[in-house]
């Protein structure tokens, strides 16, 4: 039961992980996005549309990443060098998301292909418990492995990383050391955004291969909500992903199981351990050891420099 | 003579609102659709979105109008109202949360007809509307119960409503009618449409032995989930058979075009009158869909014999005696459940492995 459950914790959780870290890079460079929900949803149509054209799946996770990489160029263009609210322009592409996958979406619905396939990795496949959970995946789910430990290598382990991290915390320090604020900021939100885009592609592709409209049903949402539990590393990105996912999978199954726990107890748990995560992440906060980079929602404008 | 002037101006600006209303007597039936959920959801709006462009081959029906994923609740209201602003004379509301929006705005507006979906409240203007989809849902029961192999059924249900509770009575009679042995299990979402949880659900059903799944939610993900592990799987709102093509057995269906032609014939002969419509397979407006060819033919056969006893009345899925889960009788030998009690459905029949949220 328990490997039948961690299995079904990883599925749940990886469209929340990539969203989860696509939005860490982009608040990284101290640019907030709201708009992840929408971003999700044009991944999740461009993935499942150029699959249905091409055949390949391969190319529609790269549909979606570079549909949403230029989805995400919009709010990159409005917040970076034109220094607009970040709040107001993310929350305009979440809506602007909405709006243009159903759009473009009508002639997508009904349509199948065939999705990401299970693909044991030898050997480790067969370690008990943990075997079929992390080894026996898809191929998006190792990419999001892949992607946890690169992310968490580039921002504390290459150079690039450290500037990037020092124009989220400090841009005019970096201004000062030669690191080009705005290209930075520019390529980590439309970067960011591209991979938020393979978090929706893993719902038309992966999870139920096929287009619906709306079919992210809000998990952008607990993205955003996750980038603070995470507090901004993709190493716990990844526990609070699996959480979220884990708790879900795991209210489900006790009702399939039969158990006379109150259903509403059981599905309060997500709820309830998301404010539990809030409260810890703000006490953390009033104690000053927060993560949260410095200038996070800030425009930087080398004009205003003091 | 300034008088006579006056006197013809007052008329000008009189006369066309009266050129306007006897036009509007053989003018064409313009209807507007409120729709809860997307036309693309390939579930519950794209079934009504069908019936729609059904009505809308009617020669006397003018081309017809749906706003759609409006919100339930108040907020509908002005969504109505700008319908019959535009002009359009009949309005189908189509989701229960939209009743109050509707009786609000047909008390001010007189004139036009309005139809509205799954509730139960009317008025002089306002007709009510809904179809008996347990009787499909014990005809699929009938299939399932064949079916299984593990004589473990799961339902992906989405909230413990009356309507979803006797969805899955009825599906549960069904089942027990050709195979006692079998028990349904019960997977509660609180939610219409989330594909990924649906999917999920289906998956934790699965998981504990289930081989045949039937579901009452809006998207098709149950489906994927029978297809991906070799179960069946029994559909529902419209066919769906594209998505599950080994897995999927049959569904019980919605047919709203029949009714909605009927509906704009009344009106436009001038026949219509308020009532509650609560139809149910006799008249078409529940399905079967076609069962697939990997169901034996002596299922086929029992399907097609109940179908006709469902149809001529003889046969009532909540026909007594029927026991709830603690073995309390609900419905005695030789009665028939009434229409008020199946509409406040709030109890789980014997058969049924799951609780219905307080």
């Amino acid at each position: 039961m328990l490997e039948i459950l961690l299995d079904a914790t990883v599925r749940a959780g990886t469209p929340i992980l990539f969203a989860t870290l696509g939005a860490i890079i982009n608040e990284r460079a101290g640019i907030i996005n709201l708009g992840i929900e929408g971003l999700m949803l044009i991944g999740a149509l461009a993935g499942f549309a150029a699959t249905q054209a091409s055949g390949s799946l391969l190319i529609g996770v790269l549909a979606a990443f570079v549909a949403a990489l230029l989805a995400g160029s919009i709010h990159a263009f409005i917040t970076v060098p034109l220094r607009g609210n970040q709040i107001v322009s993310g929350l305009a592409l979440t809506m602007f998301g909405i709006g243009i996958t159903a759009l473009f979406g009508r002639s997508m619905v009904g349509l199948t292909i065939s999705g990401f396939e299970r693909v044991a990795i030898p050997g480790l496949s067969q370690l008990p418990i943990i075997g079929k959970a992390f080894f026996n995946q898809d191929l998006l789910i190792y990419f999001s492995f892949l992607l946890v430990v690169a992310i968490g290598f580039f921002f504390y382990r290459t150079r690039w990383g450290l500037a990037l991290r020092t124009v989220g915390e400090n841009p005019a320090a970096a201004d000062t050391c030669g690191v080009p604020v705005t290209l930075a900021r520019f390529l980590a939100v439309t970067i960011g955004s591209g991979i938020v885009g393979i978090g929706g592609a893993y719902l038309s592709l992966a999870t139920t291969p096929m287009w619906i409209e709306n079919m992210t049903a809000g998990r952008g949402w607990i993205a955003v909500a996750l980038v603070i539990f995470a507090s901004w590393s993709s190493y716990r990105a990844l526990a609070g992903a699996y959480l979220f996912g884990g708790i879900t999978a795991m209210q489900l199954r006790f009702q399939a199981m039969g158990t006379t726990v109150s259903v509403h107890i059981l599905q309060m748990m997500p709820y309830f351990f998301t404010i539990l995560v809030l409260v810890i992440s703000t006490i953390r906060l009033q104690k000053g050891s927060s993560q949260q980079p410095e200038n996070l929602g800030q425009p930087y404008d080398r004009e205003d420099r003091k | 003579m300034k008088k006579f002037v006056l006197l013809a101006l007052a008329l000008m600006l009189i006369l066309p609102q009266f050129a306007a209303t006897t036009e509007a007597n053989d003018k064409k039936i313009k209807a507007g659709f409120i729709y809860v959920g997307p036309v693309g959801d390939a579930g519950w709006t794209y079934a009504h979105d069908q019936g729609r462009k059904a009505m809308e081959a009617l020669p006397f029906v003018g081309p017809s109008t749906y706003i759609e994923s409006v919100p339930e609740g108040a907020e509908s209201a002005r969504v109505i109202t700008g319908l019959v602003r535009k002009g359009h004379n009949l309005v189908f509301t189509t989701s229960f949360g939209y009743m109050d929006a509707t009786l609000d705005v047909a008390k001010r507006n007189k004139d036009v007809i309005f139809m509205h979906c799954s509730g139960y409240k009317s008025a002089e203007n306002v007709g009510n509307y809904f179809g008996r989809m347990y009787e499909p849902r014990y005809l699929s029961g009938i299939v399932a119960g064949k079916m299984t192999k593990s004589d473990i059924l799961g339902y992906v249900a989405a909230f413990p409503i009356p309507e979803v509770i006797r969805g899955i009575n009825a599906f549960t009679l069904g089942v027990q009618s050709v195979n006692p042995k079998a028990q349904v299990r019960v997977v509660w979402t609180q939610t219409w449409f989330d594909p990924g949880i649906e999917r999920d659900a289906a998956d934790s059903l699965l998981d504990v032995g289930a081989d045949v799944l039937a579901m009452h939610q809006d998207a098709p993900a149950t489906l994927q989930a029978a297809e991906a592990r070799g179960a069946y799987v029994i559909g529902y709102n419209s066919d769906m058979r594209s998505f599950a093509p080994n897995a999927f057995l049959t569904a019980p269906v919605w047919n709203w075009g029949p009714l909605y032609s009927k509906i704009a014939q009344e009106v436009k002969d001038g026949t219509w009158k308020s009532e509650a419509i609560w139809a149910g397979m006799e008249q078409e407006l529940v399905q079967l869909a076609p069962l697939n060819d990997k169901v034996p033919a002596e299922v086929k056969r029992l399907v097609e014999e109940k179908t006709a006893a469902i149809k001529s009345g003889e046969l009532h899925p909540f026909a007594g005696p029927i026991k709830d889960q603690n073995g309390e009788v609900q419905v005695a030998a030789g009665s028939v459940a009434a229409d008020g009690d199946l509409l406040g459905m709030n109890y789980f029949v014997e058969g049924v492995q799951g609780t219905i949220p307080k």
